[in-house]
Order: structure tokens, then sequence, then C-alpha cells
């Protein structure tokens, strides 16, 4: 969900991009990172943990934790929170056996 | 007290009104109750009417007799600490610092809240002042009831 | 190997004012930053800082940013910046091994001065992992970089400077703030950002924590419970908050690893946030013509990182055989600077720190 008014900062329009995550079609704008694009949309559980499969997601934004990792395109381990959307990008969670719940 | 709540006494705040008597004119109220390191007060004032000193952690002092209510501390002051009072027959003039959405336009009546964030009173604002030199700190006047001087601190938009 | 005179690790506050320092002095210098974009956690910061003239105090964090960066502008024919560049080691021989993309480099200094920053803190309490629990920064990264909303009602837990600050940005943003709980009795940062927050109707509950955080495969609820005077939890006192989102914010820590890596000689000071290296009066760390400064060398704030990486500016080109033309000056007005910034109560906790860090103050 985006912030609608802001006193201080301005939040133009920017370009729509197209992107999958597992599977799903949505919908991200230019200059947002996977993971901001992914929490817009209400998803913030990415995948799971290996042992108890506890629900793992968007945590420090800054790449310092390691919750956010997906897989981007094919390769492992991307770092969602620090990575840009791109139109057409494939976005993937990294654990067996997971279900995600979505909204 | 305030360490705990964030909220100064009565004393506290009357302690920073200094003489009603000089509120005819509109005055600089600065609720600057603790020592930090910061002093744009002091150096955006255009009459020299707050001290600080060489020390900025020093709480700012005000000159009544030399603050001529202008309003520029009131966007200078990064924790938003400062509003302008001045009494009027039965009303009370406020300048207050305003970094929010929405911001009301003229003749708007809005709620007048306390220190505690209860709505007191009814509000009118009288300006609105949003400008470069600003910086996105809207200036709000609006006048409320003299009998809340004390205890008005903020307008609120109704819901 | 990729041979430089001066690289600095972090393009934030302190390593952009080291950098303004050192090509001033006349030398060719490197800033190798992690993010895309010079600023550090500056491009975050929507609120008007305090301090100084000196500090920038009444201009906005973000626009700090743009002049510290700006003023860098006339020397790009000395200056190198790495954006989107992670230095993934730091070693005794001076080089530093860096991933940029899918490329790894090698650099090799003559002199470096680290200003990675610091990383925040967690907390341990029941489901802390549950999506929809965020540290402070990821919140204001969410909203004031890329527009999005954290939640929609959230507590706040730490009622530090970091904490007041983000509440009210949450406002601004449209969220609503239920509570701000503090463990200890009093509150940590500013009153008048907590003022600020009272008067919108934010209360701030001290001597409360959070116990457990409820909720299946997201946040949907937090229990507080209120603590004694030994940090123990009061039974019977656990009250349930609805809330879609939990920020902690309960202090930050130096991201101190590259230092460690290279075998430089630390300390564990908890007032200053964790593991620091230990550092002379030229902000040199035990190796030689290795420097740090800002929050890496101890939690503090924006203005001292901005006045700390002058100084490591001016010691790195000194040490490198470039004097800064006015550096007897500009030693002695930076000093007195942080000084100025650390002598009140505020700076209490620092200046105890740093004299338990063996420092001269």
């Amino acid at each position: 969900m985006r912030i609608g008014g802001h006193p201080i900062l301005s939040f133009e329009k920017k370009k729509e991009l197209h992107f999958t995550f597992n599977g799903r079609d949505l919908i991200g704008y230019e200059g947002d990172t996977i993971a901001a694009a992914l929490h817009d949309n209400g998803i913030m559980h990415y995948s799971s943990s290996i042992l108890h499969k506890r629900p793992r997601g968007f945590y420090c934004a800054i790449g310092n934790c390691g919750s956010c990792n997906m897989t981007v395109d094919g390769i492992l381990n991307v770092k969602t929170c620090m990575t840009p959307l791109q139109d057409g990008m494939i976005v993937e969670s990294e654990a067996d056996e997971v279900t995600i719940h979505e909204e | 007290m305030i360490k705990r709540t964030g909220v100064p006494t009565k004393e506290q705040i009357q302690g920073k009104f200094h003489s009603l008597e000089q509120l005819t004119k509109p005055k600089a109220i600065i609720e600057c109750y603790q020592e930090i390191p910061c002093n744009p007060c002091s150096t955006s004032c255009p009459v020299g009417a707050i001290t600080i000193g060489e020390d900025i952690n020093q709480i700012p002092i005000i000159d009544f007799d030399r603050c001529t209510g202008c309003g520029m501390c009131v966007y200078s002051c990064p924790g938003l600490a400062i509003m302008v009072a001045s009494i009027k027959e039965d009303k009370a003039y406020f300048k207050v610092p305003h970094e929010l959405l929405p911001r009301p336009s003229v003749g708007d009546i809005w709620s007048g809240v306390n220190r505690n964030g209860d709505i007191i009173c009814d509000a009118i604002i009288e300006r609105v002042m949003l400008n470069k030199n600003t910086d996105y700190t809207c200036v709000i006047t609006a006048s409320i009831p003299k009998t809340y001087l004390y205890d008005f601190v903020t307008v609120r938009c109704p819901l | 190997m990729r041979n430089r005179d001066l690289i600095i690790v972090g393009g934030g506050p302190a390593g952009l004012s080291a950098a303004r320092v050192a090509l001033e002095a006349g030398l060719s210098v490197t800033i190798i930053e992690r993010a895309n974009r010079l600023g550090g956690q500056l491009i975050k910061q929507t609120h008007k800082f305090f301090g100084s003239k000196e500090e920038y105090a009444k201009t906005r964090g973000i626009d700090i940013a743009t002049i510290l960066i700006h003023d860098l502008d006339e020397f790009s024919d000395q200056l190198e910046v790495l954006n989107e560049a992670t230095v993934v080691g730091m070693y005794k021989d001076y080089v530093l091994t860096v991933y940029q993309g899918h490329d790894y480099f090698k650099y090799k200094a003559k002199a470096i001065i680290i200003a990675t920053g610091a990383s925040e803190k967690v907390l341990a309490f029941e489901n802390n992992d549950l999506p929809g629990i965020y540290g402070a920064g990821a919140v204001q990264t969410l909203m004031n970089l890329y527009g999005v909303l954290p939640g929609q009602t959230v507590v706040m837990v730490g009622s530090g400077n970091i904490g007041l600050i983000v509440s009210y940005q949450m406002i601004q943003a449209g969220v609503k703030v239920k509570a701000l709980l503090e463990a200890s009795s009093h509150i940590g940062g500013y009153l008048v950002h907590a003022s600020k927050l009272v008067r919108l109707g934010v209360p701030i509950l001290t001597k409360t924590t959070v116990k457990r955080a409820i909720g299946t495969n997201k946040i949907q609820q937090i229990e507080t419970v209120q603590l004694d005077e030994n940090w123990n939890y009061i039974a019977g006192t656990e009250t349930v908050i609805d809330c879609d989102a939990l920020c902690i914010s309960v202090g930050l820590t130096p991201l101190h690893q590259l230092l460690s890596m290279a075998d430089i000689e630390m300390i564990y000071i908890n007032e200053l946030g964790g593991l620091i290296p230990k550092k002379n009066e030229h902000y040199e760390t035990s190796m030689p013509r290795v420097y740090a400064c800002g929050d890496v060398t101890g939690i503090e704030e924006a203005s001292s990182a901005m006045v700390e990486g002058k100084i490591a500016g001016l010691m790195a080109s000194r040490d490198l055989g470039r004097s800064h033309p006015n550096f007897e000056t500009l030693e002695q007005e930076f000093k007195d600077q942080l000084q100025n910034l650390r002598q009140g109560p505020c700076g209490e906790k620092i200046r105890s720190g740093l004299t338990r860090a063996g420092e001269q103050l």
C-alpha cells in the first residue's frame, strides 16, 4: 500500500513494471526494490525457515540480515531488499515444501 | 516527570510564558526543557532575542522586550518546540508549527489540543504560512478562548 | 590489483565529510558504497537536524545528504565513487576485496578510512521473527525511499531518538501509531521529540515491553507486559494490542566486521553500542594509516559523524604527505565542535564510553 500524500516528500507516479512472484503476476514501479514492490502488494512472507518452516520475509531492508533472500531470474540468494525491480523479473521463494500464505 | 511522560508540568509551562502583560504583543514561547546540543532558534532570530551562548547545550533564554513575535524560530526549531503567543481581549492567538497533512485553510475550525493530546477547545484558523523559507514546516496562526492559554499547544484536524 | 591512495569505505555523513577534507588537501579519493547512492542513512531523514550551523542545524537530513554530495562536485577529477559495491574483506596488507554486481575486485590502498556506520540491534521475545516485525530503519526505508506503508496500525518499541523520530515519520505518512513502549523508567531520546508524539495522542508507556508477538503468518497483535525495577515481568500486567506491524528500535551497534577481520585492536564498550576499534586522537586505529569515524567508532549522531569524518580526512591526508593547507586551524576547530556537541548532559553516555575505551576527551 502506497503513501497517499506526504507533508515533506513527494512521490511522483513512476513507470509501471510487471514481475512475477512464485508465478503470480504483480505490478511494481520503477525505482522500487523487489522487496518494496512485494510489500506494496501486501506480500511480506517470502520463504520459510528450513527446519521449523517459520515464515521469513522483509526485515532489515538494508542488506544485513539475509531474511529477504530469494531466487531472482534463476540466480540464488539475491538480496531482494537491495535489488532494483526490473520489468519481467521472475522472483521465487527459496525453500522446499513451502506453503506461502498470501493475502 | 517530563522525562517519563514527555509532558511538562504547569509550572514549567508557565515559566516559559514569563509576564502576561507583555503578551499583548506576540512573543515566542520556547518549550525547551532539556539541555541538548542545538541552537538554530538563536541563530535564526533576526533581532537577537534568543540567547544560547558558546555551549550550545544550554537552554535558550528569550528576551521578551526584543522579541517581535515574527515566528522565524517557530519553523527553525528542529524539535517543533516553539510557538508564538499573544492575548487580545478574550482570545489567545498562537502561531504553531505543523508538519502533517492535511493542512488547514483560513477560516477552518479545527480542534485545539493540549500537551497530553486531549482536545480542549475549538481553534479558528486565522492564517496559514508555508513557503521556501519555512522548508515544509507550515506555520499556522490559530485563535482560541483565552482561558486555555497555558493548556493549548497545537491544532488538530477534526475527524 | 587496483592501487589507490585513499579509500573510504562508506558514503554516509562520516565518509562524505572525510572525502571533502582529503580532496581539499589534494588527495585522490575513492569512496566505496554498498547502496546504489551516496548519503548513508541521511537520505531517509525527513526531519530537521539539531546541532549548530556547522552541522547544518535546521536543515532536513535528506537535504544535508544532497549538500554533502554536491560539496564533492568541484573535485570530480580527484574523486572516484563506486556504488552498489560491497567491501567484503579487509586485509593486513591494505588490500580491500570488493564485490560489485557479478564482479570481484581487489584494491590496495595507502590509507583506508572505515566509515561503515552501524546496524540495528534485535530484541528477543516470543515470535520475534514474524513478518511485520521490522527495525525502525527498515520502516524508514519503506516509507521515505519507496513511499510504501509499513502497516496501518503500528506499535513502536524503544524511546531513543530513532524510535521517537520514526514514530513521528509514520504519523506523517498516514500510519496510526498506537503506542510507544519503553522498557526503562524514562524516555531515552530528546524530550522535544517525545512531546510531539504525546500531543498527537500517542501514549508513551514506560517500564513496558513486548512479551510476545501473536499471529499465524504475520503479526496481528502483541502482548505487552510491565517491568519492575529489576527488569522482570510483573505477572498480571499483560495487555494485548492489535497491530499489523511492530517496529523495533532498541539501539544500534557498530558495523565493525572489516576492522575485526584485519585483526585491528577492538574493545567492547556498551555505552557506544558494542565492539569499536581502539583509536588514538587522530582517529587512527592500531593498524597504521587505517582510520575509523562515525557510528562505527561508537553510536552517536550524524552531527558528530560529520565532524569525526572531517578529522579522519585531515589525518589521512597529512599521513600521506598532503597536509591540508589549514591543518592546524581546522584540527582545533573540529575538536572544539565535537566537544561542544558532547559537553551537555546528552553527551554523558558518549563521554563515559570514550573514557572507558581509554580515549582522551
